[in-house]
């Protein structure tokens, strides 16, 4: 079975899977059946069923991994486009991206420390809302387990996708605007992709909730962290 | 083609470069998005000559970390003896996080709602 550890095998293998759950989860309709979830389960379990370690894997993922950092330059694009918007209600949407960062770090690391976690566990946690290429960035400059948190990201993500809107409409949040910020801050692509299907106003203030919430945190997350661990 | 990788890569390289001249802790990559914002504001490069590239990166995002997440496997053990704290601080956080932003973004916009 040496041909399954193969690099260009394990990739194509990686392109089919992503491929066939996504379009399970399009022929489903069920926003849980996240593709990033499904594949890296499914990976996972290919791995451990066939025994081909970790280690040999990464010899193929890493040139799909290699991609994340430039992918998140790329984000300046739209981030240029939305600028006009930010600087028309720049008050507003400073003062409730800064709010609700600090509110995520400091909470997540609070109850994660209060409950006993380990120090690892708690750095992998902090920026578990931000997307995953730049939580895990932060979680490498900070010492925890960017793997951990891609994983609690994604959970975060689907979170957000299947409950942001109840809780939201819980809480009296009901303007568009101020529900696709919260959505993109808070569950960053995953819950981005959901407000788009909600309206084009919610998708892009969503993604600009999860642009200015990753700078926000990959700025503050070293310094919350230094105080409160 | 070459230009667009030229653009996304030569600001990535900056940000490379600032974190490694003075140790700061934001991510590279970060600083590669801000400096490219910068340059699309200033006009010093214009959007089509990033766009064909810089949209394939983006649509593809959740792709590309796949991969890494895969990397789960080698911390089962750790998820298992955390399991509780992880998920308890996770779900409490990220219903904190909506609340308090959509709060404070309600609050500071109908004060101030002039524009919309």
């Amino acid at each position: 079975m040496e041909i399954l550890q193969n690099n260009i095998v394990l990739l194509a293998l990686t392109f089919g899977v992503f491929y066939a759950s996504r379009q399970f989860q399009k022929w489903t309709g069920w926003i849980v059946l996240n593709p990033i979830l499904v594949t890296i389960a499914v990976l996972i379990l290919f791995l451990q069923l066939t025994g081909i370690s970790y280690g040999t894997y990464h010899q193929a993922g890493q040139y799909i991994d290699f991609l994340l950092k430039p992918a998140i330059v790329a984000l300046g694009v739209p981030l240029y486009r939305n600028l006009k918007r930010i600087r028309q209600q720049l008050l507003p949407i400073f003062l409730s991206q800064l709010a609700g960062c600090i509110a995520g770090i400091v909470s997540v690391v609070a109850i994660a420390k209060l409950m006993g976690a380990s120090s690892a566990v708690i750095i992998s946690l902090a920026p578990k809302s931000v997307t995953t290429p730049i939580a895990m960035e932060i979680c490498k400059a900070t010492g925890g387990i960017p793997s951990l948190t891609a994983a609690i990201v994604v959970c975060v993500g689907l979170f957000g996708a299947v409950f942001g809107f109840k809780v939201l409409e819980v809480w009296h949040i009901r303007n568009p605007y101020s529900q696709g910020l919260s959505i993109g801050t808070a569950s960053h692509a995953v819950g981005t992709s959901r407000a788009m299907e909600k309206s084009e106003t919610h998708g892009a203030y969503a993604s600009l909730g999860l642009i200015l919430n990753g700078v926000l945190t990959s700025v503050l997350t070293p310094l919350i962290l230094d105080l409160l661990i | 083609m070459i230009r667009q990788c030229l653009i996304i890569f030569g600001c990535l390289a900056f940000g490379e470069l600032v974190v490694w001249l003075t140790g700061i802790t934001i991510p590279s990559s970060i600083i590669g998005m801000l400096l490219l914002t910068l340059l699309l504001q200033t006009k010093i490069i214009k959007e089509k000559w990033v766009k064909s590239v810089s949209d394939f990166l983006i649509s593809n995002l959740g792709f590309f970390f796949v991969p890494p997440g895969v990397a789960l496997m080698l911390y089962f053990d750790v998820i298992k003896a955390e399991f509780l704290p992880i998920v308890a601080a996770t779900v409490a956080s990220t219903i904190i996080v909506l609340i308090v932003t959509g709060w404070t973004h309600q609050i500071f916009k109908s004060n101030g709602d002039t524009t919309e």
